[in-house]
């Protein structure tokens, strides 16, 4: 066995932790024996939470993160409560407070930082001791000092109005005394907030009972034995019996600095978070400088973390810190605020969107650069926060609709957060997995969104709630949560996005599932991925698609769908929802032959047999004499329909005949989701046209309206109108165009539903209506192709194409 | 107790079939990779029957509601339940003989 490196960690704050954490998941364990020094005599804790200590929300004990216990069982060797004070370089070794010497083979330095002192008077008392009354907020024992001392006192100052001002009035309020706020400049969190937005939040906190003084600045500390008030720049005084400086924080770089290392702002590190004097020595959190920049919250300080680990136990040496898109999210004292990127427009051309409702105390703002989310303040509702954060950080192209990036439109209001969500409420209601299970399941180490899915089945069932799930993962990991490569590929077996797929499919003339294996994933079957690519290969190649069975859904390989006993249902096609007596007395005597259980009409105006044993399925088939329904497949279902013209006194087109010709046009055709269509005879919309994958209203004036995206399942969204045209074939002709491009750009799975808003109607309608890309014609015979290549799967009961297709069982004589 | 099953051929490639082997029921499966497993025939959560199940490599994927079990140890991706399995091998003539238990 080789020996152990040493490997000593400077600072035990949520840094430097985090590091070691990072480590030892990477099996660091077996690499190095851990030392680690740390200020303060405890474990490490979420310093984030501090004013929740102060103002007695959280008991001191709840806030750690590791405790002493976790550093033994690790086997790491933690000098708690022991200062260094000095590094020696040329020995390789680190002196502790007290004497105690540590030598490293590696040594990361994660001091973090320490409270800025604005320059002022009256800080020491004459004698030179500290002035009793003044503290900063930095650590727990500077929580404990406060309630100390704030304990039957009138009024307390706090000297800065920025986010560590305020998360120190917010703990302050909790002992009966008056609360000021001072600020310097002319508005409150100036760093995140703009002035519309800030004077709001002022607003909320006077109402809170916080004093807020802007534009004053602190000249001098009043008192002669204790503090007794503030005087200002201005002339102005103010009495007040204590004091907390929380102006902001500075790298605690000198005991770097006085080791011979690089220091500016902070300690100066590379890609590798190495400094640059000395390859042995690295740094990490508060305390680095990194191309120009300090960070001074948690995920960026998360992210170095990750990458520090990778380098030091070799698990990715390459991987590298490119700096962090800082953006915050945080509640001052009951007032969401969320915050990212720049916070006025800077550049000729930055689009700024703004809505603000000072009586509810809600501002939005959104700036916009070539497309893409460069800057985003939001106070009071902060629903779209998590959508915002993401498109701010990886600079996704946002939304024409830029309203949509403000506002849930049309989807029911969630009234809470995932932060006062309690744990044990269900955040998927299919699969019962609440809070709670998401969380722990993160803690225990899985940090895609995806890994925790496949773990607790969460988002497994209607997938509704994916989002809501992504949104939980995301706040449990604190905003570290880990890329998931997968995310964009067609399907999480073959690692390419969908235009890269087609393309490599149709470059290397790949007709079965079987071969795109064996030529773009190494051969590794993913049985999950084979459904999605069956559905691709048959859109791409209709008639020469080479259908391997056992990459079908059971659904699509017996052409039924599967009920929870293992029996199936059987759903005839019934187009536009109209039938006959002769049939219907063909389908009540298959029902006594085969002692159907249920016959039940279904939401898509036809007649469902259900509870048919598989063995019974051709013989079922063969004696309805009808073709599939398709009622089972990811496919073309049904088009829906009113009685129309024909009859109704209201009809002003013949629904009921366009509906049986859509029908007879997109039977069985192949889709990445499954469409449900409806037309309409009249503007009422009895058929519920708007909420369908593509509708067709008839208006006044002999001309029907199409509309595309629509949905009332598990999500709900009116669909957009496409285009108005006149006649049934042009009904059928931009359903059809429209189809095939949803088609051949849709994400397997994804509903018309997502794949409109996401794309965009206006740009839909410039494809399809106004064939702004000269591609219509194409996706006209793409789609002839593909209606010409239909056949009634239900044959298949007279020429079974497997060997047992039809078996629920294969009995064995013994 | 070896139970021999049938040919080979009765189940189609990638797939799985049921048995019913006197009052007991088993899924078998052929991977594309001429793997052959058999397994209990329903699924642990709610009673799936397997056999109609995806399969690639060695994962098979619950027809009902998604679950994932490795064939060769029987457990599931979520590590909540996990699945009786049975050895296989083939006979020279390509039938299926399974191992059953007592």
């Amino acid at each position: 066995m080789t020996k152990k490196r040493k490997l000593v960690v400077i600072g035990n704050g949520m840094a430097g932790a985090r590091v070691v954490e990072e480590v030892l998941s990477r099996g660091g364990a077996d690499q190095f024996e851990i030392t680690m020094f740390g200020d303060e005599p405890y474990g490490n804790y979420n310093r984030i939470l501090l004013s929740d200590v102060l103002n007695g929300s959280h008991d001191a004990a709840d806030i750690f993160l590791n405790p002493l216990a976790w550093y033994a069982d690790n086997g790491i060797k933690l000098h708690a409560g022991v200062r260094v004070s000095k590094i020696e370089r040329q020995a390789r070794q680190v002196v502790g407070e007290g004497g105690v010497v540590e030598s490293y083979d590696q040594l990361v330095i994660a001091t973090g930082s320490v409270p800025f002192i604005p320059p002022m008077d009256g800080l020491r008392l004459a004698d030179g001791r500290e002035k009793p009354g003044i503290f900063v907020f930095r650590n727990l024992d500077d929580c404990r000092r406060i309630t100390d001392y704030a304990m039957g006192k009138k009024s307390a100052a706090v000297i800065g109005g920025g986010l560590l001002g305020l998360e120190a009035a917010r703990g302050l309020q909790n002992f009966a005394l008056t609360v000021h706020v001072i600020q310097r400049g002319n508005f409150l969190m100036s760093q995140q907030l703009d002035s519309p937005a800030s004077s709001i939040l002022r607003k909320t906190l006077e109402q809170l009972g916080i004093v807020v003084h802007v534009g004053k600045d602190t000249k001098r500390i009043a008192g002669t034995d204790a503090v007794s008030g503030l005087e200002f720049a201005d002339g102005g005084r103010l009495d007040c019996d204590l004091v907390v400086i929380a102006a902001g924080i500075k790298a605690n770089s000198e005991l770097a600095a006085r080791a011979g290392l690089t220091v500016e702002r902070g300690i100066m590190v590379d890609n590798r978070l190495c400094t640059l004097d000395d390859p042995r020595v690295f740094a990490v959190g508060e305390c680095v400088q990194h191309r120009g920049q300090v960070y001074g919250l948690v995920a960026p300080i998360w992210e170095q973390a990750k990458i520090l680990a990778e380098q030091l136990t070799g698990a990715d040496p390459n991987a590298a810190y490119h700096g962090s898109k800082v953006s915050t999210k945080l509640k001052v004292m009951g007032v969401e605020v969320a915050s990212m990127g720049i916070i006025e427009p800077t550049e000729e051309g930055d689009e700024l969107v703004q809505f603000t409702e000072p009586k509810k105390g809600t501002y939005k703002k959104l700036i916009i650069r070539n497309g893409r989310l460069v800057g985003s303040i939001l106070l009071g509702d902060i629903k779209k926060a998590p959508y915002l954060t993401q498109a701010f950080e990886k600079n996704t192209p946002v939304p024409d609709e830029r309203l949509s990036m403000l506002f849930d439109i049309g989807a029911p209001s969630d009234a809470t957060t995932i932060e006062t969500m309690p744990a044990e409420m269900q955040v998927c209601n299919c699969n019962g997995v609440t809070k709670g299970k998401v969380v722990a399941c993160v803690k225990a180490g899985r940090r895609t969104p995806k890994s925790v899915m496949e773990a607790t089945r969460a988002g497994m069932g209607c997938g509704a709630c994916k989002a809501l799930v992504n949104d939980v993962v995301a706040w449990a990991c604190g905003g570290a949560t880990e890329e998931d490569p997968a995310a964009d590929y067609y399907v999480p077996g073959v690692p390419l996005s969908k235009p890269e797929l087609v393309r490599a499919i149709k470059e290397r003339g790949l007709y079965s599932v079987s071969a795109v294996f064996r030529e773009l994933s190494g051969g590794v079957e993913d049985p999950g991925s084979k459904p999605g690519l069956a559905s691709l290969l048959n859109a791409i190649w209709a008639d020469e698609y080479v259908d391997e069975r056992d990459a079908r859904f059971i659904n699509d390989r017996v052409h039924a769908n599967i009920q929870k006993d293992g029996t199936f249902s059987v759903i005839p096609q019934m187009p536009g929802g109209v039938t006959t007596p002769a049939q219907l007395r063909r389908i009540a005597d298959v029902a006594e032959k085969y002692r159907v259980p249920m016959v039940k009409l279904t939401g898509g105006q036809r007649i469902d047999l259900l509870g048919i044993e598989r063995d019974d399925l051709p013989k079922v088939w063969r004696d309805l004499g009808m073709p599939s329904g398709y009622a089972y497949a990811k496919r073309y279902r049904t088009c829906k329909s009113c009685v129309g013209a024909e009859f109704c006194r209201f009809g002003l087109g013949d629904s009921t005949g366009l509906a049986q010709e859509v029908e007879r046009r997109f039977q069985g055709l192949e889709s990445p989701g499954k469409l449900k269509l409806a037309t309409a005879g009249c503007p009422r919309n009895c058929s519920e046209a708007l909420v369908k994958d593509v509708g067709a209203v008839a208006i006044e004036g002999g001309r029907w309206e199409i509309y595309v995206g629509g949905a009332a399942g598990a999500h709900v969204r009116k669909g957009d109108l496409l285009c108005t045209v006149t006649t049934h074939a042009e009904v059928l002709r931009m359903a059809g165009r429209f189809l095939e491009y949803y088609r051949e750009n849709a994400r397997y799975l994804e509903r018309t539903y997502g794949f409109v808003a996401r794309v965009g109607i206006d740009k839909i309608r410039a494809v399809v209506v106004d064939d702004s890309e000269g591609i219509g014609e194409r996706l006209d015979a793409a789609m002839d192709r593909s209606v010409a290549a239909y056949k009634d799967p239900w044959l298949e009961a007279l020429a079974p194409v497997t060997p047992n297709q039809f078996r629920a069982s294969l009995p064995v004589v013994q | 107790m070896e139970v021999t099953l049938g040919p080979l051929h009765a189940i189609p490639e990638g797939e799985g079939r049921t048995f019913q082997v006197g009052t007991e029921r088993i899924a078998v499966f052929r991977s594309r990779q001429g793997g052959v497993f058999a397994t209990q025939a329903t699924c642990p959560h709610r009673g799936g029957p397997l056999a109609d199940g995806l399969l690639g490599g060695t994962t098979l994927i619950c027809p009902l509601h998604s679950l994932k079990f490795d064939l060769t140890s029987g457990r599931s991706s979520n590590g909540e339940c996990s699945l009786r399995t049975y050895p296989t091998h083939l006979t020279r003539t390509g039938q299926i003989v399974v191992e059953l238990g007592e």
